[in-house]
């Protein structure tokens, strides 16, 4: 019971309404689930199928730690930041104690096994310093009993002055001690001496070195403590019972902090990571031998062991799992939306997948599918190794556009340089047959400076012809590119297509920062500083210019269908102007500090968001009506960077006016803290109930409570044709019996012998008549297996009969007389989920 | 988990012709043999049975060449005056050529006199040939007309005098026995059917015809004349099809090759064009010395000749396929060690164990890989690499600096690889592909090693030789841009008026603006 008792929670400050699984504490039970933290949620993943199973929500701020309890692997402890403990059965998502503690900020626990079965808390300082640095340990005694909100006061400070962060607390083996560390200084309390042990380092940096701590874990099996510190050294303790005598080698390959450490089962390896994303496994704590699992992907933040040994998982701080085998093969991984370090790209919608197209690992395009919250996939646009290394001057994808039916993508890539940004266009066609995008053309610095936008003329109904790319820099110029056919005469052998560029426009050196097509294509729209020019996309003569002095154009859009003579700009003064084309004046404008304007592609709305004095604010408006159909003020509190429309799969019935422009489109927002948010018409118990209630169905067949009645139908019927005399081959799965079941399912190991077995598989394959010879053995078989469930079972049945024998007899043909092995399938049904039914 | 990404080398698009199977396919001949023959070549016909002789006519002579044979093995002399166009007939028996006194002759291949002579003419005969069914003879004359000749009985069968200038050039159909064509001076090209007393067709081209052709199918007709080259669709009444104008002097003759799907042309201006008859667009084309006045294919494209002005016969001759010699000598793994296991299916409980691909990385990705930065240089700098494909060496060096350990890897070098490292960037530096690379790199070399400066007569020569070709590369670029200001001042006067008439709209808008805001 040990197994997991070692690192109890670890929490990661991460967005709370955002879709993304977010990272936090991990745990794997029997090696089958994976327990992380998320938000304000518990989420459970498979290991084998990588899906979220479960998410359990309940707690009302960011859940801080999740621990396993130590008597029973099936229950979850977890703390959040709400002063609650938690006590889940993570099998069903049941909640079964609730224990308040009260006014705490935060809390990270440790149950410990032992006589005294009390809860050990990190909680913060009691008084309310919000940026205080002096957290206490103390323990807490949660009462037994199981009810919903338990108070728990009985409080003894254990140590003083500790760390904040979980990595910073670690206990020995068997809770014998703890420890704790804190800039340069090591803690260890003797819980049976009640002894404390401070060590020091010396805080002097030589040679570069930083000797402050950055982790401590303990030794499962003997008295030996890992710390990590800031300069990449490890060090194992030992001897530290005694103040004097203690004793510590070094290990040392990361050339930056260790940002985790862990043990493995037996304590012979030791697993740490950091900032070069390599995990490192460390045998017997000698130096010399040692593996690495290189190029992870992003640096590594937290590392646990599943309490078998078999599986580790680390956690990266692109908030992604990745689940590594225990010879140190990478198995798998889970992710979600990739944060990437800035989202330059903005937020663009693949036409083709409907999949939300924004930066995710550096160099990286991920296309993250907002209906099933996971990764579609990640395309690498540099295609260059990236060294996790400090300092460098990264080059990465700053701009991305799509061509109406997704066919081609554009990408700007330049480096963190500002003298010489080291741009790169690529173009990139999708290939039906690999189902993904190749490279097609690279055009070194397009522009001689950064590149401010870039958009496709998107015209579905005129085909490839009309297919341009406008691209805007601050070297003053807008750039057209076109599709150059580079045929050979005989026009048979292959036909290749590269771009090149066709027009360079400029507009008094002023720097381009926007540009913009009409729907139709044949207006071009290009912001200079404080002036916005319309060009004519077939001659490409200045057609108009607009401007609406002091400020220059932040964002501009042209309306949609029956707004498309309409022209609307934001200015950096705080102005949304709508100008009409076709008269060149002003229609309207508004005092707004407008920082993203998105027309939806599907209708006339626009959506802008205001940043004013620490809040967003959101307006939809039609370019024809000057006051707004939709105003929601404060909509959050961080600043809103980004904003999409991506289109529903089928128009969704909104019955409030208020929301009916999103009938046709969903409107997502990403903030400055890269949390992905959108709007919904829903509260959150509706949007909850369809994920929450997922259940993930143990066999290995996928049985509905469909199949099943038919099955029985299908069985019914075939009955009746053996009873005329005719030949029937019967289906193997339909009639796979609790006997056949029993033996395919049990291990070898504890089957008995195939002789006993033998009568009893032959029995149930033989069709009978009455099926009776073969349902009292299967019944034999099954009652054996579910002996553990019980005596509850008898109380059931009879409700059962009444219940659930009704919708069998609109099937017709049915015997209401029910024999024992048909109780048991419809027992077996009534414990089905029927919440799919409620989808329909 | 991502494998070693490898360094990008960036690869540079090649300038310059296009290597296309056309090009590829009319490379394949030898370096050509000039044979000098007396007078200007006015025809050059192959036999169209092997082994593919051709009849030569140059002055008052008709010479037979063999295939490879640099000597004529025959000579027909007997011409009191100017001979022309000696053709063959299609079983390469007889030969019959016109002459400058207006009678044409009739030759047997084999023998020396004329079996027949046809006279009729008045002034001298420019074109004769065969009609397909190879015992009628025509011919077109100086004296404006074209005649038909029956070989048995040397007779005339019928004279079309419908042309107003010299008749020069003429063809027959291959598919009707009757049908002949011919180009005259007088611009138009006419197609006469044997049966009718009158032309059947007539075709304007627009200038004097010089040569015409009939596709092998007969429904195509192409012309030669000026700088023009014609094609027209017989069966629709004659329809220009295209127009080519890809010589820019006169187009002499006309050519197709035996599969058909090249059409050659030859002009004065010395080139050969050949275009291909489904696009008409060039897709190769030959220089030679001299102006062209005649050209002919052998069958298979074995052999291109071509007759000039100043007597000069060009022959090329097609170089041998080249028979993949190599895969020959290379031994193969026996079939049986290349097949053993291939062809396995796995069987429903068998256990598949996939074996890792092995991915071949570069030495200097290797090294990269485990980041030597240094001896990852060291790769890119062997001579191999540094002088064939500067590019990686460039790419390798980017890379390094983008990882911020170029200056390690540039330092502490000896030296004899100091050497080789200038040799390398005064050589490359100006190269604008590699500028922004080679720049930082001379930098840093110049950072690292300036103490040592003046301690080696070959590093301090190869430091002047950087200087040197850095000063030229400025005054170049210098150079440019004084040649751009002028271009700029050129241009603006260009685009002076567009210009005001842009400043006006622009005006116009902002007023419009400043009103409105004022309304509001």
């Amino acid at each position: 019971s040990r197994g997991f008792a070692r690192r109890c929670s670890r929490g990661l400050r991460l967005p709370r309404s955002a879709r993304a699984p977010s990272a936090g504490v991990t745990a794997f039970p029997p090696c089958r689930y994976l327990l992380c933290a998320s938000g304000d949620f518990v989420k459970v993943y498979s290991v084998n199928t990588e899906e979220t199973l479960r998410l359990m929500g309940g707690h009302a701020d960011l859940v801080t730690g999740i621990q396993l309890n130590p008597h029973n692997h099936m229950q979850l402890y977890s703390s959040s930041l709400d002063g609650t403990i938690k006590l889940w059965d993570f099998m069903d998502g049941i909640p079964i104690k609730v224990s308040s503690l009260g006014f705490y900020l935060h809390l990270h626990f440790y149950p410990l096994s032992g006589p005294h079965s009390s809860v050990l808390l990190l909680v913060s300082d009691r008084f309310f310093f919000l940026w205080s640095d002096t957290f206490q340990l103390v323990s807490v005694k949660l009462t037994k009993g199981a009810g919903q909100d338990l108070e728990s006061k009985e409080l003894s400070v254990v140590l003083d002055g500790v760390g904040a962060s979980v990595k910073h607390i670690a206990f020995g083996r068997e809770g014998a001690y703890v420890v704790s560390v804190k800039d340069v200084t090591l803690q260890v309390y003797f819980f049976k001496r009640k002894l404390l042990n401070r060590f020091s380092l010396s805080t002097v940096k030589t040679k570069g070195g930083d000797n402050r701590f950055s982790c401590v874990v303990c030794h499962p099996t003997e008295d030996c403590i890992a710390t990590g510190h800031a300069d990449g050294k490890i060090r194992l303790w030992r001897n530290f019972h005694h103040r004097k005598e203690y004793t510590y080698s070094t290990l040392h390959w990361h050339h930056d902090i260790v940002m985790d450490l862990a043990f493995s089962v037996e304590g012979t390896r030791l697993l740490s990571g950091g900032v070069e994303s390599v995990l490192v496994q460390w045998h017997n704590e000698s130096s010399c031998q040692k593996d690495f699992l290189p190029r992870l992907g992003s640096p590594i933040e937290y590392i646990s062991m599943s309490s078998d040994g078999a599986l580790c998982c680390t956690l990266h701080t692109d908030n992604r799992i990745t689940i590594i085998n225990s010879n140190l093969r990478f198995s798998r991984s889970i992710q979600g939306l990739i944060k990437s370090r800035d989202v330059k790209t903005g937020l663009v919608v693949d036409p083709r997948t409907k999949a939300l197209v924004l930066n995710g690992e550096p160099g990286h395009l991920q296309f993250y599918s907002l209906q099933s919250d996971q990764q579609l996939f990640s395309l690498d646009i540099v295609q260059r190794q990236y060294i996790h290394q400090a300092g460098l001057k990264q080059s990465d994808l700053v701009k991305v556009a799509f061509s109406a039916q997704g066919t081609w993508l554009a990408t700007v890539e330049e480096s963190e340089e500002v003298t010489d940004p080291e741009l790169q266009l690529k173009l990139w066609f999708y290939s039906e047959e690999t189902q993904s995008f190749t490279l097609n053309t690279r055009i070194n610095t397009p522009h001689d400076n950064h590149i401010t936008d870039m958009c496709f003329r998107d015209m579905d109904e005129l085909g490839d012809d009309s297919l341009i790319l406008v691209t805007t820099g601050r070297d003053c110029v807008f750039k057209v590119w076109v599709m150059v056919e580079d045929t050979d005469p005989e026009g048979k052998t292959h036909e290749s297509v590269s771009w090149s560029c066709d027009f360079v426009g400029s507009y008094h050196n002023y720097q381009a920062t926007n540009c913009c097509f009409s729907e139709d294509g044949s207006l071009l729209a290009v912001s200079f500083e404080e002036t916005v020019t319309v060009w004519d996309s077939l001659t490409w003569d200045l057609k108009c210019t607009f401007c609406h002095p002091p400020g220059n154009i932040r964002n501009i859009c042209f309306g949609r269908l029956t707004c498309s003579k309409y022209l609307i700009g934001a200015t950096d003064y705080g102005f949304l102007c709508c100008w009409n084309l076709l008269t060149c004046a002003l229609e309207w404008s508004a005092h707004l500090n407008i920082v993203v304007l998105q027309p939806d592609p599907l209708s006339e709305h626009i959506a802008a968001v205001s940043w004013l004095s620490k809040e967003s604010s959101l307006f939809v408006f039609k370019p024809n009506e000057p006051r707004p159909l939709y105003i929601q003020r404060n909509l959050c509190k961080e600043k809103i960077l980004l904003a999409a429309f991506v289109p529903r799969d089928e128009p969704e019935t909104i019955s409030s006016e208020k929301y009916l422009w999103l009938r046709k489109s969903q409107l997502f927002f990403l903030t400055d803290t890269q949390e992905l948010m959108t709007l919904s018409t829903k509260s959150l118990e509706e949007r909850l109930t369809p994920s929450s209630k997922q259940l993930a169905v143990e066999e290995s067949l996928p049985v509905t409570p469909f199949s099943l009645l038919l099955g029985k139908h299908r069985h019914q019927q075939a009955q009746e044709d053996t009873d005329l005399g005719k030949p029937v081959v019967h289906n193997k799965q339909e009639q796979a019996s609790p006997a056949v079941k029993e033996l395919l399912h049990t291990p070898a190991h504890v089957l008995p012998s195939a002789s006993f077995l033998c009568t009893i598989f032959i029995n149930s394959l033989l069709i009978s008549k009455e099926n009776k010879s073969a349902e009292e053995v299967a019944d034999e078989v099954e009652m054996e297996s579910e002996k553990a469930d019980g005596d509850s079972d008898e109380e059931d049945v009879t409700v059962m009969e009444q219940e659930d024998t009704s919708p069998m007899e609109l099937l017709g043909e049915m015997t209401c007389k029910l024999s024992k092995s048909q109780e048991k399938e419809l027992r077996k049904i009534r414990k089905m989920d029927y919440s799919w039914i409620a989808a329909f | 988990m991502a494998a070693y990404k490898p360094v990008v080398v960036q690869a540079c698009p090649k300038l310059g012709e296009k290597i296309t199977q056309d090009t590829l396919y009319w490379r394949g001949y030898k370096t050509p043999v000039q044979i000098k023959e007396f007078g200007a070549i006015n025809k050059i016909d192959f036999s169209p049975v092997p082994p593919y002789n051709y009849a030569v006519t140059a002055s008052s002579r008709i010479h037979i060449y063999g295939r490879y044979s640099q000597e004529p093995i025959k000579t027909f002399s007997r011409f009191r005056d100017a001979a022309y166009c000696a053709t063959y007939r299609d079983d390469g028996r007889l030969l019959a050529a016109g002459s400058e006194d207006g009678s044409i002759c009739l030759f047997d291949v084999s023998g020396k006199a004329p079996l027949r002579q046809f006279e009729g003419h008045t002034k001298p005969v420019h074109l004769v040939g065969f009609l397909s069914d190879k015992y009628r003879i025509f011919s077109g004359g100086d004296d404006y007309s074209s005649n038909l000749w029956d070989i048995p009985s040397a007779t005339e069968i019928i004279s079309y005098s419908e042309h107003t200038d010299y008749v020069r050039c003429g063809c027959a159909s291959k598919v009707n026995a009757d049908v002949f064509i011919t180009g005259s001076y007088d611009h138009t090209v006419k197609l006469f059917d044997a049966r009718t007393k009158s032309s059947v067709l007539t075709i304007e081209h627009g200038h004097p015809v010089e040569s015409v052709l009939l596709f092998p199918s007969g429904g195509l007709l192409v012309s030669a004349g000026g700088r023009y080259v014609k094609v027209w669709d017989v069966l629709k009444g004659g329809q220009l099809l295209v127009s080519l104008k890809n010589h820019h002097k006169t187009v002499t003759c006309l050519c197709l090759n035996s599969s058909g799907q090249r059409l050659l042309s030859g002009s004065l201006d010395r080139h050969v064009k050949i275009y291909s008859t489904t696009s008409y667009k060039v897709v190769h084309s030959f220089n030679y010395a001299t102006s062209i006045l005649s050209l002919a294919l052998s069958p298979e494209d074995e052999t291109i000749v071509v007759g000039m002005t100043n007597g000069v016969l060009n022959v090329k001759h097609r170089k041998p396929e080249e028979k993949s010699e190599n895969t020959q000598k290379k031994r193969q793994p026996a079939y049986r060690t290349y097949v053993k296991g291939r062809t396995y299916m796995p069987k429903q409980e068998d256990f598949c164990v996939s074996k890792p691909v092995k991915r071949v990385l570069r030495k200097y990705d290797k090294l990269l890989r485990s980041f030597q930065s240094s001896k990852a240089l060291d790769a890119v700098l062997e001579p191999p690499i540094m002088l064939h494909t500067p590019e990686v060496t460039v790419a390798v060096m980017q890379e390094l600096h983008r990882r911020g350990t170029l200056r390690s890897a540039l330092a502490g070098r000896d030296e004899k690889q100091v050497n080789l490292l200038l040799t390398f960037v005064a050589r490359r530096v100006i190269e604008p592909r590699f500028t922004p690379v080679l720049v930082t790199v001379a930098d840093m070399i110049t950072d690292i090693y300036q103490p040592v400066v003046g301690q080696s007569a070959i590093v301090d020569k190869q430091f002047l030789k950087l200087q040197e070709a850095i000063g030229k590369e400025i005054d170049y670029q210098e150079e440019l841009l004084e040649v751009l200001g002028m271009m700029d001042t050129l241009f603006a006067t260009f685009t002076k008026k567009k210009d005001t008439c842009l400043e006006e709209n622009k005006s116009n808008g902002v007023t419009e603006i400043i009103e409105t805001n004022m309304n509001f």
